[in-house]
């Protein structure tokens, strides 16, 4: 069973299925969030839904407006379930915060290379434990 | 987190309901990230376009201001509207963003707010000075302030640059420690750009090198002192491609007269960059010959860029639209000397306190068949393949060129 630590977490313990890329994570910059989708052509999850997927990218990009539209999206229920980083910045951290969504983030492996793409994982923010419960 | 005796009363309710949710939030925050202590702030500076809030967002606004508390404690402005209300109908903007951009307006004022509406604060409103502790939005004027001014800042998304406003104070973590403010990335320079889209290129490098928030360069070989334009568009690039939020030039920035003074000397060279990196990125836009539409915008333009642009645009006929923004304080300086003018009569137009990428850019471009974008901006190339554009990279007098040709070089 794979369980790794964050040292940064926050929020409420979650499970879901994972939406995995070792890409970066801009809401301005990445996706539409009209259809719920990623529409940076050059991402790696061009195309893919992350409505109510948990989020397992690398690092946060960009600029500061993820910090309003993570608490947007929630209010048209067309957010992700949780977010999960390798390196957080603070917009992220920030926005998680407003919009009330589970983010860990900063562990000893990399995260993106350590859960596969359409796993079950449950987010304990409490213990800042991610667990894969199945794939 | 160590709370002194008026965080405690803030955090107890005892002055009032906005206070208590603003420490709350920050206190999440500041946990988040172990912050120890709070640290007080001079000014705030909020990013707050509507597309981004929407219509949630715009009800917490309001929800906040109609509680009828005091408001923000220190000096709090803000970032570019999501629209030029007097050219909302020339950009194909819809009612409703006007709708919800007033509502914002409003509840923004009841909180004691100052609408700016600028990205270019540290040239047209107050600088932060050297080691001044504040809370900014938008990353280009965070990039700045922290590196040129040698303030203190992380980038704070705008609901937490309002609840610093509102409280006075933000976390102490991140940028506002020094012990995060030393390099981890050495870069030599090869060649010193010579115009503002190279500037922006080599920020734009320099940033997917960093590749994180927590990423600091140190940048040495520069063969002159940049002005105040080019290191704004090399910042915002930066923070835009990388997320970075502090950068060294040694000889250049307040904090690296050295290159020792920022540890730098400990670091191995790690890359060596050159002309030919610049234009490869560069190249790497260069999707197209033929434009739709001419942007200069992300930051919004200074002064002395209206007056460059001017100087390109007198005496031609434009056959595609060439869209400018800048501040609503630099704006009537520029219709004073002429500059407005001299845009708008070759076909240009020139938009007050907003910027195009914070302006339903989407809908902008469905409305009005925007697609093929020419800009010399490379943080505006960075951001809109997300919304659908073909963005291109070029000097401003290449996009000059192309909106009066229709193609870029």
């Amino acid at each position: 069973m794979t369980l790794l630590k964050a040292r940064h977490a926050m929020g409420s313990k979650v499970t879901g299925t994972a939406l995995v890329a070792n890409d970066g994570f801009s809401a301005r910059y990445d996706l539409d969030r009209i259809n719920g989708v990623f529409s940076r052509p050059t991402h790696k999850l061009a195309g893919r839904s992350y409505v109510d997927r948990i989020l397992i990218l690398d690092t946060a990009k960009g600029g500061v407006a993820t910090a309003w539209m993570l608490h947007e999206m929630k209010a048209r229920n067309m957010a992700p379930m949780a977010i999960v980083l390798n390196s957080v910045n603070t917009i992220l951290a920030q926005g998680a915060a407003m919009a009330g969504m589970t983010m860990l983030a900063g562990f000893e492996v990399d995260v993106t290379q350590s859960i596969a793409d359409g796993a079950t994982v449950e987010l304990d923010p409490e213990t800042g434990n991610m667990r894969v419960v199945s794939g | 987190m160590k709370l002194n005796d008026e965080e405690k009363s803030m955090l107890a309710g005892e002055q009032g309901h906005v206070a208590k949710q603003a420490i709350e939030h920050q206190i999440q925050v500041g946990r988040f990230f172990g912050a120890a202590d709070f640290v007080p702030v001079t000014q705030a500076h909020i990013m707050a376009d509507t597309e981004s809030l929407g219509e949630a967002g715009v009800v917490w606004l309001e929800n906040l201001a109609n509680a009828g508390e005091r408001g923000v404690r220190v000096p709090t402005i803000t970032d570019p509207r999501g629209t030029d209300f007097t050219k909302a109908e020339k950009l194909g903007q819809a009612e409703w963003m006007l709708s919800l951009e007033r509502r914002a307006i409003n509840a923004f004022r009841r909180l004691g707010v100052s609408m700016t509406d600028t990205c270019i604060n540290y040239q047209t409103v107050v600088a932060a000075t050297r080691g001044e502790h504040v809370a900014f939005g938008d990353t280009g004027v965070v990039i700045y302030t922290n590196s040129i001014g040698g303030a203190k800042s992380n980038f704070e998304g705008g609901p937490s640059a309002l609840a610093a406003g509102i409280t006075g104070r933000t976390p102490r973590y991140g940028y506002h420690l020094e012990s995060h403010r030393q390099a981890t990335v050495r870069i030599q320079l090869e060649w010193t750009p010579r115009e503002l889209s190279d500037w922006g290129a080599l920020g734009a490098i320099i940033g997917r090198i960093c590749g994180n928030y927590w990423q600091v360069p140190v940048v040495d070989g520069f063969d002159r002192f940049p002005t105040s334009d080019e290191i704004k568009h090399f910042g915002a690039a930066m923070a835009s491609f990388g997320s970075t939020a502090l950068f060294h030039l040694v000889g250049i920035t307040p904090e690296a007269h050295s290159l020792s003074a920022v540890g730098g000397d400990r670091l191995p060279i790690g890359h060596r960059l050159g002309e030919e990196d610049i234009r490869r990125l560069k190249k790497s836009y260069a999707a197209d010959k033929t434009i739709d539409l001419v942007v200069f915008s992300a930051p919004q333009l200074s002064l002395y860029e209206l007056r460059d642009l001017a100087g390109l645009c007198q005496g031609r006929t434009f056959k595609r639209p060439l869209l400018v923004t800048t501040s609503p304080q630099v704006k009537p300086d520029a219709d004073r000397f002429g500059y407005t003018e001299t845009i708008e009569g070759a076909g240009g137009t020139v938009l007050t306190g907003m910027c195009f990428y914070q302006s339903y850019a989407r809908e902008m471009s469905e409305a009005n068949g925007w697609r093929r974008l020419a800009t010399n901006s490379a943080k505006l190339v960075n951001i809109l393949g997300g919304y659908g554009y073909v963005p291109m990279l070029a000097s401003m007098t290449d996009c000059v060129d192309a909106a009066e040709t229709g193609e870029l070089k």
